[in-house]
């Protein structure tokens, strides 16, 4: 059975049967399957590489071939239940355009992104004084679609600057997968405290919604 | 899936006729008429499978005819208007799927249309043809379908006005279509696009030997017609590859003729397509169909719209090219957003090509995988192979 990464297991946790939910930069639409299959979700994901709407349409899936970065204009306010941003944050050239706009279409946003405050990244940056790669962030600075990296304090400060309400944030101890079957009993080992997340999590999960009007 | 370097041509192919409505049971028509006989031209490339689940129709735009594939002898200078896009190992791949193509009613290649002779009067219909509309058109196929012993089609499928009339059909035969791709498609005309439509017609009712239609016997209105065509070709290419084809080059000639001949080559490429396209294609037939594009509006309204598509569960593929003007990417958009607020399962894509609206016709990698990836899901899915999503 295929796995999913620790953060869009958590991501598939926090969605509610049957909701209507748009991801994102799906990508290959692994997610985006499960959600289908598992949560019988309604929606569609949004994916800007060729390569990825054919994975999707490959699964069934229904895609929009656009770019996040021009918004959502194609959709209504309120839209969807669920705006999923799972991994893509950082590839975004306007991150703080697109957490609006998904709050506008959306009730809730999630997202999850590498944290850059993680403490193997920033002892690799200390001690070898180049640009830290790791599994997750396997590309050369110079070559990579990760253009904005961030750690969850500077996220949770944009946050706050753009009057975004955090429901949830968990951090998480690993980046790796879990299998799909497993999801449920695997997920609670993945979990870190809220203290020191921003030193000790590779990645996150934030659970967000627009501040009461 | 195949690959590209292995796919060919189906080869030698040869239409059909079949008279699918007789006097006694005549074809009803939207507008309330009733018209008989009605027969139709058609192809079919490839083999309905034991179980009949493997059929794809294709739907033909304004000017094209049921010789979607293949040549009809081996001496035919060109194959039919889809031939890079079916065949074995090629996207509607025919080592997998049955393929039917058919001449559109109203048309003038094999389907009864404006130049069919009237029984009431033993002469071509002409303008006492009836109007027809893009359901008319699907109704017919239904027929032609339902003759064929096809219970329930994998997909249908069409460019331009095809994708109009694949629409068509996945409104009005929602248990037998579970796929719909439109390619360089539109919900409705567009005022642009009606204007268009509107200065072609005139093209041809102007012309002096149009004579109120009846023009079988006679001079045919041949300028109206090839002007119509060029006016209506310019709109299927896009500037910037009309001016790569072209630049401003001069056609057989070094200096300026200071003269109203054709100087430049994009002048004397126009003649072409028009007087070449006179010897093919019936002016009645360009008046009828144009208008019946013009009418097309399933979704006038989000109302009109929630109410037609409630009963739909048919998965659909839009696709677009970025520099296609006559129906354009905002066009595609326009029908998948009207399908996303009724929480239809819709794909979409916008391709990269320079070829304007036309590019669907034409070598267009990446749709060609978009294209075989959809289909091989479909065909996934009809023969029972994957459950559906959603």
């Amino acid at each position: 059975m295929a796995e999913l990464r620790v953060d869009q297991a958590v991501i598939a946790d926090l969605v509610t049967e049957g909701a209507r939910i748009l991801d994102l930069g799906c990508g290959d639409g692994l997610l985006l399957e499960y959600l289908f299959r598992h949560k019988r979700v309604k929606g569609f994901g949004v994916e800007i590489s060729e390569e990825g709407i054919r994975s999707c349409i490959s699964r069934g899936l229904p895609v929009y071939h656009g770019d996040i970065d021009q918004g959502l204009e194609d959709h209504r306010d309120g839209a969807f239940d669920f705006v999923i941003l799972s991994h893509t944050l950082q590839t975004i050239h306007h991150p703080r355009f697109v957490l609006q706009e998904m709050l506008r279409v959306g009730r809730k946003g999630i997202v999850s992104f590498p944290n850059f405050g993680h403490w193997e990244i920033r002892l690799s940056l200390l001690l070898h004084g180049r640009m830290p790669k790791s599994p997750v962030l396997p590309y050369d600075w110079h070559d990579t679609p990760n253009i904005h990296m961030c750690t969850i304090r500077d996220f949770e400060e944009l946050c706050r600057e753009s009057g975004i309400q955090i429901v949830r944030q968990i951090p998480l101890n690993s980046a790796g997968n879990v299998p799909q079957g497993a999801i449920k009993r695997s997920l609670a080992k993945h979990l870190l405290p809220l203290a020191g997340a921003n030193l000790m999590a590779p990645m996150a999960v934030f659970l967000l919604e627009r501040p009461p009007s | 899936m195949s690959k590209e370097s292995a796919s060919h041509s189906v080869g030698i192919v040869q239409t059909h006729i079949v008279q699918l409505f007789d006097e006694h049971h005549p074809l009803a028509l939207d507008s309330g008429a009733q018209l008989a006989p009605v027969q139709v031209a058609y192809e079919t490339y490839g083999q309905l499978n034991a179980e009949g689940s493997n059929a794809i129709l294709i739907c033909h735009a304004l000017s094209g005819n049921a010789h979607a594939a293949g040549r009809h002898s081996p001496d035919d200078k060109k194959p039919g208007w889809w031939d890079s896009y079916i065949g074995p190992g090629r996207p509607y791949d025919t080592n997998r799927y049955f393929i039917i193509s058919s001449n559109n009613l109203g048309g003038c290649d094999g389907a009864t249309g404006p130049s069919s002779i009237d029984p009431a009067t033993g002469k071509p219909y002409a303008l006492r043809f009836p109007m027809i509309t893009l359901s008319d058109m699907a109704r017919v196929q239904k027929a032609l379908v339902d003759h064929l012993g096809v219970k329930k089609l994998m997909a249908v499928a069409g460019g331009s006005m095809g994708g109009m009339i694949a629409l068509q059909w996945a409104l009005d035969y929602p248990d037998r279509v579970p796929a719909c791709i439109m390619v360089g498609s539109t919900p409705r005309l567009s005022a642009q696009n009606i204007a268009f439509n509107a200065v072609a017609r005139q093209a041809i009712l102007s012309d002096p030997n149009f004579n109120n239609g009846d023009h079988y016997d006679g001079p045919k209105p041949v300028n109206g017609l090839a002007l119509a065509r060029m006016i209506a070709h310019i709109t299927y290419l896009s500037e910037q590859g009309l001016h790569e084809k072209f630049g401003r080059k001069l056609q057989n000639r070094e200096t300026f003729s200071f003269g109203f001949e054709p100087d430049f080559a994009v002048e004397s490429y126009l003649y072409y397509q028009g007087s070449s396209f006179v010897k093919r294609f019936d002016a009645n037939t360009y008046l009828y169909i144009t208008k019946a594009m013009d009418y097309f509006d399933p979704f006038p309204d989000p109302e009109t719209a929630a109410r037609v598509l409630a009963p739909i569960h048919c998965k659909f593929l839009v696709v677009s090219f970025d520099t296609d003007w006559r129906f354009s990417t905002s066009k595609s958009k326009e029908m998948v957003r009207i399908l996303q607020n009724n929480q239809k399962n819709v794909t979409f894509q916008e391709v990269n090509s320079h070829h304007g609206h036309d590019a669907f016709l034409l070598d267009a990698p990446s749709f060609k995988q978009t294209l075989a990836v959809f289909l091989d899901r479909c065909y996934r899915e009809a023969v029972g192979m994957e459950a559906p999503v959603g």
